[in-house]
């Protein structure tokens, strides 16, 4: 018992520890791929360390909501990173959240951060805000037809059971899942406001989404926004790679090595996906906001097609 | 003995509603009517609660028969789990509304308009989903509807409620009609009308088809179901505000019982081309209800379109159900049908909550209109709190009521790939994706509706000055918003008080709740899928507690208040925020450009010219446009056509009548 919440509350902080330097490692491939030094690795800690110490500014008809949104959100964006299976499958709480809940907590955060931007009654807080909401309404059924995609081919949608499956049954090479894989690094890219739908390092008024959205935001506040941001990207990348790469994982019950094993596997895995994230990410431009919609039709589609595949196939 | 002490407190309501008319003017009316409501119908939950209980426990069903309505017959009154758990959801936002209205009550000004007709409007509501015979069911029926009418009409100096009425009278016209015809058709020629009858002698499957195709538009014109919803949107907004909450929240659910008791209870077996039809209706239903709502500015107006959304999402239930059980899936009937019923509670305790809340906007500002409200958080920050809640459940957030219901209906779809229909094959999946879309941009409409009405800079007098409502207001809205996180915390409870109502329907009920560990709730088995709302909460808090004593302990404490930012540039006037139709712009020019065929049109003045630019909008109702307005034209001439016939002289009259007769014969003569 004790020894399943340690490592239940491990995995919480793993992923804590982890998502700035999944921020810093994007942004130093990037930097080097356009020929620039870029800043260290390290440097996302120190900016949320610096966050953390200014003081806090806040508008002065801002009203008990947008002082509480940001720990809501981080909260429950942190529950949700430390419920994707990292380093082993079937930690002790892994069963009161499936994968269906995991996106519900994701719009709960979404909620909280979007009516933030409404609170002090700015124009770039509203812009920032509708948009969102218009991009979260595509990405989110999307999302959830390639859950469906998921979890009709390992018959359960729970995470663990998922990704177990997909580590020892015999999958071999499915279209429904190349599909399903396709669509998630859509979602993704778009949910974590990644170029080409949206641009982290801009403040150029009229191309922020996400930026928009938090800009009255200051001190520690933002500094839980910005961690709840890379602890969103860190989720989806954990997600990805323990669905589509689940080699490494530690199984249920496994001895201190290798759950050691399985970490270090987790931190190569993460390294590796964001560093094709960055190369990805310099390879293409920023698109208008209204393509946007097609980009998320796509990955609707493929999820719809993916999950039909996979009720078509299954016969009596 | 509950059924028989649940008639008296029904037939309490009736007496009270006499009494109070002559009196209805005094200042005590409205709290001793209101009071009296609060105190029958808290009663009446209470006996639908211990009848579910014994259920459980496998009680019989209590019948009754009273010598009334047609002579030699009687009302027959059957109280079983259906009924029970309706008895609940009704009497649980009966008694909401009633605590609202003993406070707000006082600030009607047509009270001799409203008084008398709400204690009748609940207790027709109470008695159709008692009532276990055709004609009593039709009565209460009626009595539902009239009584719902006048409360509709109430204030009928304002030309767009008597708009309202007149729909209403067509609509509620139509949909007993309809159900006339299903139940002539069920009782036969024999005339059997009591339901234990007409359960002992299902229909043939050609009258079956039939009677469905009857009861789907008489009980889908009261619920909502696209296409006829039109009236719902117009007459919910018009009535008082505790009532629009009692008629989006409840009257709508009785018409789901009604659907519920006729398909799965007396039709027979059924076919699995109902279920894709139910299913097919309830997802345009659940898609163009909530894109509708995007479109709206009225909040109570907004809340109404909300309604038919989800009224689409339980309608998916009812026919993913009616799918399973045609094909021998009980265990799959029994979670589709749990997914439908606990979203028919959800519904009606987050909708009774959401229009209370709209109703005490409406009692602090005066207004309705989102583009003339904004910054309420301030003045009324426990109306604000219970509006979040409501709006957070509703779109199916966790872990709140909305999302159990929504994680049931999903997982029910996870297993209908086992359904051997090709177009079953096709048509869930293509459901399950509007099912993800419509929570999705309910989500966006009510960070809109939110933010417009109580975040952001007062945009009148009205809203700047507006404060709290009457305590017992605000009581019985956290009344509801504590219902509303407990359905969602222990969804366990609910489903097991639901087990009674799918073993009596479709003969299965989903694994026993209670026992499962760490109260879990567990749709089919625990590796499968399993969700824990409790143990969810309690991470959220307490790392949402961590990181605030985190924060605090190791970060910068102060905090300073200045002027907002918004990249240097803030903008003075509150004319210059977001409303609710520039937040709705990008969904509507995504989505609504086909369906509403929304058009904008920009009037920008040339340089030097200093008139005002001017933005046009356009949204056109297809099913106004495509369905009534054909309708309606085509019988405003069919209406001229005959009434010329009345200025015929006495030849030309006796020369119709003649050919007429004539006409009759051929017809007889071919016929033969």
């Amino acid at each position: 018992m004790i020894q399943s919440l340690l490592a239940q509350g491990f995995q919480m902080m793993l992923v804590l520890a982890v998502a700035p330097l999944v921020i810093g490692i994007i942004r130093k491939v990037k930097a080097r791929l356009s020929r620039r030094i870029g800043p260290s690795i390290f440097q996302p800690y120190r900016d949320l360390i610096r966050l953390a110490r200014k003081d806090t500014v806040v508008a002065h008809n801002a009203s008990w909501l947008f002082l509480v949104a940001p720990y809501i959100v981080f909260a429950a964006i942190w529950v949700a990173a430390a419920l994707v299976p990292t380093y082993a499958l079937g930690l002790i709480f892994s069963w009161s959240a499936d994968i269906i809940v995991i996106v519900g907590l994701l719009a709960l955060a979404r909620f909280f951060l979007a009516l933030a931007g409404l609170d002090v009654g700015t124009a770039f807080g509203g812009i920032g805000t509708s948009r969102e909401m218009m991009i979260s309404s595509l990405a989110e059924p999307a999302m959830l037809m390639i859950v469906f995609t998921l979890s009709l081919l390992a018959q359960s949608t729970q995470l663990s059971s998922i990704a177990h499956y997909m580590m020892t049954a015999d999958v071999g090479l499915r279209v429904s899942c190349g599909l399903a894989l396709l669509g998630l690094v859509m979602v993704t890219i778009a949910e974590n406001g990644r170029v080409p739908v949206d641009n982290p390092a801009t403040h150029l008024e009229l191309t922020m989404v996400h930026e928009a959205m938090i800009l009255e935001y200051s001190g520690r506040h933002l500094a839980l926004i910005e961690l709840a941001a890379a602890l969103k990207l860190t989720l989806y990348l954990s997600m990805l790679t323990c669905v589509f790469l689940p080699w490494g994982i530690a199984l249920n019950g496994a001895k201190l090595p290798v759950l050691g094993l399985g970490v270090l596997i987790y931190l190569i895995k993460i390294t590796v996906a964001s560093a094709v994230l960055a190369a990805f990410e310099v390879t293409v431009a920023k698109m208008r906001v209204f393509r946007v919609v097609d980009f998320l039709n796509f990955a609707l589609m493929l999820g719809l097609l993916a999950t039909l595949l996979l009720f078509v196939s299954r016969s009596i | 003995m509950d059924l028989p002490f649940a008639l008296c407190l029904v037939s309490l309501l009736i007496g009270a509603a006499a009494l109070i008319a002559p009196v209805a003017g005094r200042s005590w009316a409205s709290v001793a009517l209101y009071g009296l409501c609060l105190g029958v119908s808290s009663l009446l939950l209470v006996i639908g609660l211990w009848s579910l209980v014994a259920m459980g426990g496998g009680a019989e069903a209590p019948l009754l028969w009273l010598p009334l309505g047609i002579p030699g017959q009687g009302v027959h009154f059957r109280l079983d789990g259906l009924s029970a758990f309706f008895l609940i959801v009704i009497n649980l936002a009966a008694s909401a509304a009633s605590l609202f209205a003993i406070g707000s009550g006082r600030h009607e000004h047509a009270p001799h308009r409203v008084l008398p007709f709400y204690p009748v409007f609940l207790a027709g509501m109470n008695l159709v989903v008692l009532a276990n015979d055709v004609y009593g069911f039709l009565f209460s029926w009626e009595v539902m509807s009239v009584a719902s009418w006048f409360l509709v009409i109430a204030h009928h100096r304002q030309p767009e409620n008597r708009r309202a009425g007149y729909v209403y009278l067509i609509m509620a016209a139509l949909s007993t009609q309809m159900l006339l015809v299903t139940f002539g058709l069920l009782s036969g020629f024999g005339a059997h009308l009591d339901f234990d009858a007409i359960r002992a002698t299902p229909p043939s499957l050609d009258i079956a088809r039939l009677a469905l195709l009857a009861v789907v538009i008489g009980t889908g014109a009261k619920a909502g179901l696209v296409p006829l919803h039109v009236w719902l949107p117009l007459a919910h907004p018009a009535a008082p505000s505790h009532v629009s909450g009692l008629m989006s929240g409840i009257m709508t659910k009785v018409a789901i019982y009604g659907l519920v008791r006729v398909t799965f209870d007396l039709l027979g077996p059924p076919e699995w081309t109902w279920g894709a039809g139910i299913l097919l209706l309830g997802g345009t239903t659940a898609v163009t209800g909530v894109l509708y709502a995007l479109m709206q500015h009225d909040l109570k107006r907004l809340l109404a379109y909300h309604t038919v959304e989800n009224i689409g999402i339980i309608a998916i239930g009812l026919g993913l159900a009616l799918a399973f059980r045609a094909n021998g899936f009980q265990m799959g009937a029994a979670l589709a049908l749990t997914a439908a019923l606990f979203h028919v509670l959800n519904h009606s305790l987050f909708k009774t909550l959401l229009f209370l809340s709209a109703g005490a906007v409406l009692t602090a500002t005066g207004e309705r209109d989102l583009d003339r409200l904004g910054g309420l958080i301030r003045g009324m920050p426990i109306t604000a709190f219970c509006f979040l809640v409501g709006s957070a459940a509703i779109s199916a957030l966790p872990p709140l009521n909305g999302f159990v219901s929504e994680w049931l209906a999903l997982q029910a779809i996870l297993i209908s790939p086992e359904l051997p229909q090709w177009i079953l094959k096709f048509l869930v999946p293509m459901v399950g994706a509007g099912l993800a879309l419509s929570a999705a941009l309910a989500a966006a409409c009510f960070v809109k509706a939110f933010g417009a009405a109580f975040l952001g800079r007062a945009r009148t007098a009205a809203a700047e000055r507006a404060v709290e409502v009457e305590r017992s207001s605000l009581a019985a809205m956290l009344i509801l918003v504590a219902a509303c996180v407990l359905a969602g915390v222990l969804p366990g409870l609910v489903v097991d008080a639901l087990a009674p109502v799918t073993t009596l329907l479709v003969g299965s009920h989903l694994p026993n709740q209670i026992t499962q560990p760490w109260l879990t709730l567990v749709a089919t088995t625990p590796e499968r899928s399993s969700y824990n709302g409790l143990i969810l909460m309690v991470f959220i808090a307490l790392s949402a507690s961590l990181s605030a004593f985190g924060v605090h302990r190791l970060a910068s404490r102060r905090r300073r208040r200045a002027g907002a930012w918004d990249c240097g540039y803030p903008e003075t006037s509150p004319a210059t925020q977001y409303t609710a139709a520039s937040f709705a712009q990008p969904i509507r020019r995504v989505f609504a450009s086909v369906l509403f065929s929304a058009r904008e049109k920009i009037d920008m003045p040339a340089p030097g010219d200093s008139r005002a630019a001017r933005l046009t909008l356009t949204i056109r109702d297809p099913v106004w446009a495509l369905l009534y307005r054909p309708v309606a034209v085509a019988v405003t001439t069919a209406a001229e056509i005959i009434s010329s016939a009345l200025s015929l002289s006495i030849r030309q009259h006796l020369g119709l009548v003649y050919g007429t007769l004539i006409l009759l014969l051929v017809v007889l003569a071919l016929w033969q």
